[in-house]
């Protein structure tokens, strides 16, 4: 009862007035939901990671083995960003603007990566390009199994979002300067890919987040070699299981902070345009 | 049109190379050696435990992340107070969050030696290397899927119909289950199907609050690095087919709901 009285007095006319409307404890509910799963835990990784000053935190990500997996991810995850962002806009234009037997298929198959367990897409291309390569390619417990897992599992990210945008796209701007004489590059460059622009960003940015906290994907094609194939979701584990909380707490910081720092500049990217649409 | 082919060319060879033959090739590998050997492999003890140890998580975490959700989507759409962007980022911070640290973050909150572990461990309450751990890490991985896909389509329903349900006298439950609920019904459906997807496939999360006691806290998951890692290649194969037969049964589901919510 009580909670409904305060809902009742911090009414805003006009908002609200659905079911639970009226009432607060929805908010309050959610808002425990949250701070006991999400906000609580993660504040204690970052509390943990500062406890020993910031030397400690400084040594902790400065050291050799740290840094050395520190760049591989980072490396790793700008290449599969370049990637991508190609082979993604490729793949949306083969969707949309192409027609053959089968797209239907090709385009469910894009979605794959998202269902499909990450230790099972490791396990897979492992079973292809590893040791025993019926294809003759083995890359693994090599780099390039990084960036190869990590493209695998961000494939839909930059698809999905060129897609619907593609599908929208006025095809009487192509059409003028098809007839003005440009060639389909220049059509291509300077009249299609400005509009797919903010679309190509929005999904690079979700594909650089998830691919520098990747581990399921990569934790057994990359063998798990510090200084070679030691990515930093991996230093971070061998750390816990290792019981250098605060090591694992630390570099748990800066792959947040770049994490968050991919999703708010993505945020800030499509504000802008939606606001430049308008 | 040689510029069409070659643009369809290269697409379709970049998606056969990197998804489609992998996937083929872990089936084919698992049932070379015949049904009969697959068979025995997934129904060693271990395997079956792990196979409803998964069950269970995925289906606690569904379950929770559903009604939360959808609460969570009505809070965000129909409230309005300070924060309403805030709460929106966290919602969705944890896709950007490595599995990992949702591991080490629920052992630092939950652990023997963490902020409550201690006070709850006093009351016989075991979190971390226990089911209940896994099931958590399984709810925080899982979490942002049902209120990404309600959130927009309660914007777009709007508030009208709603509005004139409780003119006419309905309780706001009434309201909710009869003209709330239906309306958001494809989109909530649809992140259910993503939400299940995420939880039977955990694997960071878990592997960092399980414990690994093989027969007890091993999920499916586990399951396929721990046959891998002790050489039992066909284990590991077995389990990863039918872990992606569930993955391709969502994929089915996600199809179909995307294309019923278009028709």
């Amino acid at each position: 009862m009580s909670a409904r009285g305060s809902g009742q007095a911090s009414r805003i006319p006009g908002a609200g007035r659905g079911a639970f409307g009226r009432n607060a404890l929805g908010r309050g509910v959610v808002l425990m939901y949250l701070s006991l799963l999400v906000l609580i835990p993660l504040s204690a990784v970052v509390w943990t990671s500062t406890e020993g000053g910031v030397a400690a935190f400084w040594q902790a990500i400065s050291s050799p083995e740290a840094l050395a997996a520190l760049r591989l991810t980072f490396g790793a995850a700008l290449v599969v960003v370049l990637i991508n962002a190609v082979a993604g806009t490729l793949i949306a234009w083969v969707l949309v603007r192409d027609s053959f037997w089968g797209q239907g298929f090709v385009n469910s198959v894009i979605d794959l990566p998202f269902a499909l367990p990450t230790i099972v897409a490791g396990l897979t291309l492992l079973v292809l390009y590893g040791p025993g390569s019926p294809v003759g390619i083995d890359v693994a417990y090599s780099p390039v199994a990084v960036v190869v897992a990590l493209l695998f599992v961000s494939l839909p990210f930059v698809v999905r979002a060129v897609q619907p945008v593609l599908m929208e796209l006025d095809r009487e701007s192509e059409e003028a300067a098809a007839s003005l004489g440009a060639g389909p590059l220049t059509i291509f460059l300077r009249v299609i890919l400005p509009s797919l622009m903010p679309a190509i960003l929005g999904g690079s940015g979700l594909t650089f987040a998830r691919s520098i906290g990747e581990f399921g994907a990569v934790v057994l094609i990359t063998g798990n070699i510090a200084f070679e194939t030691q990515v930093a979701s991996v230093y971070i584990f061998g750390q816990i299981e290792g019981g250098d909380i605060p090591a694992a707490a630390a570099v748990s910081v800066v792959l947040l902070a770049f994490s968050l720092l991919a999703l708010i500049g993505l945020n800030f990217l499509q504000d802008r345009w939606t606001r430049h649409e308008d | 049109m040689k510029t069409r082919l070659t643009l369809r060319t290269l697409a379709l060879g970049y998606l056969g190379f990197l998804i489609i033959l992998p996937v083929a090739s872990i089936f084919w590998f698992t049932f070379s050696d015949g049904l009969g050997t697959f068979w025995s492999s997934v129904t060693e003890p271990d395997a079956v435990s792990a196979f409803y140890l998964t069950l269970i998580a995925a289906g606690v975490a569904v379950a929770a992340n559903t009604v939360f959700g959808v609460l969570c989507a009505i809070v965000l759409v129909r409230h309005r107070f300070p924060g309403k962007r805030i709460l929106g980022a966290l919602t969705d911070l944890p896709l950007a969050v490595s599995p990992v640290i949702i591991g080490l973050a629920l052992i630092l909150v939950y652990g023997s030696g963490g902020w409550f572990g201690g006070w709850l461990a006093e009351r016989g309450i075991l979190i971390i290397f226990s089911i209940p751990g896994i099931i958590l890490a399984t709810i925080f991985a899982s979490l942002p899927f049902v209120v990404r896909e309600v959130a927009p389509v309660l914007r777009e329903v709007g508030i009208e119909q709603e509005q004139a349900s409780s003119t006419l006298g309905a309780s706001p439950w009434q309201t909710f289950w009869l003209i709330t609920l239906p309306s958001i019904r494809h989109g909530l459906t649809y992140g259910v199907v993503l939400t299940t997807a995420r939880a039977l496939g955990e694997f960071g999360a878990v592997a960092v609050v399980s414990g690994r006691i093989i027969g007890r806290t091993e999920t499916l998951t586990l399951h396929v690095e721990d046959r891998f890692l002790a050489f039992d290649l066909t284990g590991a194969y077995a389990a990863s087919v039918v872990l992606a037969l569930l993955a391709l049964g969502t994929l089915f589901a996600m199809n179909f709901f995307n294309r019923e919510e278009k028709a």
